[in-house]
């Protein structure tokens, strides 16, 4: 199979998701108790604004028009306006995005370094203290909740220590000293959740690997140990665990929300919980809307990435 | 081989496996510490009122911010409750949180996932595109968007959180049942003319328990981290109701004077969290057949 038909069939695969991740996000406003348009102008919302939201918003037609119009705005990139600030949703979006993916990056890399070497030192030491530590730690990564380990390392590095701030975001082309003491315990919070995940991930694709017959073979004709591991197993035991980091972004966005909110960093997170706390509702539908937008188009990634790395496929 | 023939070797079966399942949990010490804690926070959740030594809500300003002692254990936080009280009934919202969303999401989809996998045809793609959507938000997302909407409480964090994990279920049971349906006595059981529900219910059903256990176990851990959080947020349990979540929440503001409101919740949020994870992990050794 070709990369260009193997592409053209997920995304034909997709159109019915992102059908559905819009009328559940449409839907959303949906729950709000009550009359949405009192509901948006505040309990004691003037009735003329009431009615000229209710006009606005298509509030007045029926469920299906008010969605057709909602979809046709959204496809031309227009989700609205922030009821607090009288600024476009996607503006706001497009200020907000990248501070979080800056977030996201240097989280990822944490969870990289920190992952890959002990998922492969666990496998090659499989039943030893050093898998036992490795695998208690990934775990511990994995059951932490972000928010007090964020709390933690504020009481210790910015309190006790005083070594880096408590909060706050600078942007890197402003102060690139300054950007990496803000993001730097940010990014380990977000970081040792994914670590957890990606070194469980190697260490079970290190063990398949190691037990496969070309491991063997390379044993046998007496290759060093250590290129045996990093060159032989390493190598297509990453395969897997690379695709997986693509959809562990998703669990970066999560973590992202309450991280951002401890450290406050203005970013996409923030936005959400700033968003819920306003009343803000076409500010949180257009989060929403984004985080699955963003999570597809990363699936559709580690696809094309597993195809890329994958021959087998290719011959299919 | 009759039905009821079909039924027996069924059942022997199923009871010879039960126990040795049971067994092989056991034999994991980590399985049997992640259980033993687990039961713990339970048995201390459900005994509240027996082991709290003070009014979780009672508040006492000439003991406001007290460093822990042996008047207060774990000391007091901003309006002078003890926090030791607090954790002890704050263990309730974050057990109901950890069971509450799970049985939501068990009882709605499991009959989804037996129906998707068991029909087939434009049925179980209509269900497995929805379930697609539903993952490609982000759970916490999900939770947070939901629980803003519904309303700040603690049932609707919890619902929030229950349909959150729906999709996760609904795949499992679908591609267990799909996997099930594959095996010989199902064939057998079709020729000997069960009806589709009966097969459904009676032959695929106990078949996928293994599966949707180790799952709960995992969620419930998913879910107390989330209900922490939206109680974290204000979405969840309000005050002056303890939750774990919350005592962080007012915790943050006194990071300086009064650092035990801070570590202590997260300890225990660390803590049950932790046990359900192992425990899910052991579940896991000890139901997958692949492990022998």
């Amino acid at each position: 199979m070709s990369l260009g038909l193997y592409v053209a069939r997920r995304v034909a695969v997709l159109v019915p998701t992102l059908f559905f991740v819009s009328v559940l996000i449409f839907s959303l406003q949906k729950l709000l108790p009550g009359d949405a348009a009192i509901a948006l102008a505040g309990e004691e919302g003037d009735p003329a604004v009431v009615a000229a939201i209710r006009a606005k918003y298509h509030l007045d037609r029926p469920v299906v028009a008010q969605y057709g119009i909602w979809v046709g705005r959204v496809l031309r990139g227009d989700l609205g306006e922030s009821l607090r600030n009288k600024i476009p949703v996607t503006e706001l979006l497009a200020s907000k995005l990248p501070v979080t993916i800056e977030l996201a990056l240097c989280s990822m890399l944490i969870a990289l370094v920190l992952g890959i070497p002990t998922g492969v030192l666990s496998a090659v030491r499989k039943g030893t203290a050093v898998d036992v530590a490795a695998n208690a730690l990934a775990l511990s990564g994995l059951s932490v909740p972000h928010f007090w380990l964020g709390i933690m390392l504020i009481l210790l590095f910015a309190v006790r220590l005083g070594w880096l701030p408590a909060s706050g975001y600078v942007p890197p082309w402003e102060d690139l000293r300054r950007n990496l003491t803000t993001i730097v315990l940010p990014s380990i919070v977000l970081g040792t959740g994914v670590a957890g995940v990606m070194m469980r991930h190697t260490r079970s694709a290190m063990l398949q690997v190691l037990s496969a017959d070309y491991v063997r073979t390379a044993r046998a004709k007496s290759v060093p140990e250590r290129l045996v591991v990093l060159k032989h197993a390493l190598r297509n035991a990453l395969i897997p665990v690379i695709t997986l980091g693509a959809l562990e972004f998703g669990r970066l966005l999560s973590g992202a929300v309450l991280t951002e909110q401890i450290f406050a960093i203005p970013g996409f997170g923030k936005m959400l919980v700033d968003g819920v706390f306003n009343r803000d509702y076409a500010v949180v539908q257009g989060v929403v809307l984004v985080s699955a937008a963003l999570y597809v188009l990363l699936n559709l990634l580690a696809d094309i990435l597993y195809f890329l790395t994958n021959p087998r496929l290719r011959g299919a | 081989m009759s039905q009821a023939g079909v039924a027996l070797a069924l059942a022997a079966a199923v009871e010879t496996r039960r126990p040795s399942a049971l067994r092989r949990l056991l034999r994991r010490p980590l399985a049997v510490v992640g259980l033993a804690v687990v039961a713990a926070f339970v048995a201390v959740a459900v005994a509240a009122p027996l082991v709290a030594p003070y009014d979780p809500i009672k508040t006492n300003f000439v003991a406001v911010r007290k460093a822990p002692s042996d008047a207060y254990r774990l000391g007091t936080d901003e309006v002078g409750r003890d926090v030791l009280s607090r954790l002890i009934w704050g263990a309730r919202a974050s057990l109901l949180a950890g069971v509450i969303p799970v049985t939501l999401a068990l009882v709605v989809s499991v009959p989804l996932g037996l129906l998707s996998g068991c029909a087939g045809g434009w049925l179980d793609g209509l269900i497995m595109r929805i379930t697609d959507a539903m993952l490609a938000i982000p759970f916490l997302i999900v939770a947070i968007a939901l629980a803003a909407f519904l309303g700040p409480s603690l049932v609707n964090a919890m619902i929030a959180i229950g349909i959150a994990a729906l999709p996760t279920f609904v795949r499992l049971a679908r591609g267990s049942a799909l996997a099930v349906t594959t095996e010989e006595y199902i064939e057998s059981a079709r020729s000997l003319g069960c009806s589709r529900v009966r097969i459904a219910v009676r032959h695929v059903l106990p078949n996928i328990v293994p599966p949707l256990l180790i799952q709960s176990s995992l969620t419930a851990a998913a879910a107390i981290i989330a209900e922490a959080s939206l109680s974290f947020l204000g979405l969840g349990q309000q005050p002056p109701a303890p939750s774990w979540g919350s005592m962080l929440n007012a915790a943050q503001r006194y990071l300086v004077q009064a650092p035990w409101m801070a570590i202590y919740p997260g300890l225990m949020i660390f803590g049950i969290v932790m046990s359900l994870n192992v425990l899910g992990d052991a579940l896991r050794d000890a139901l997958d057949p692949r492990q022998g």
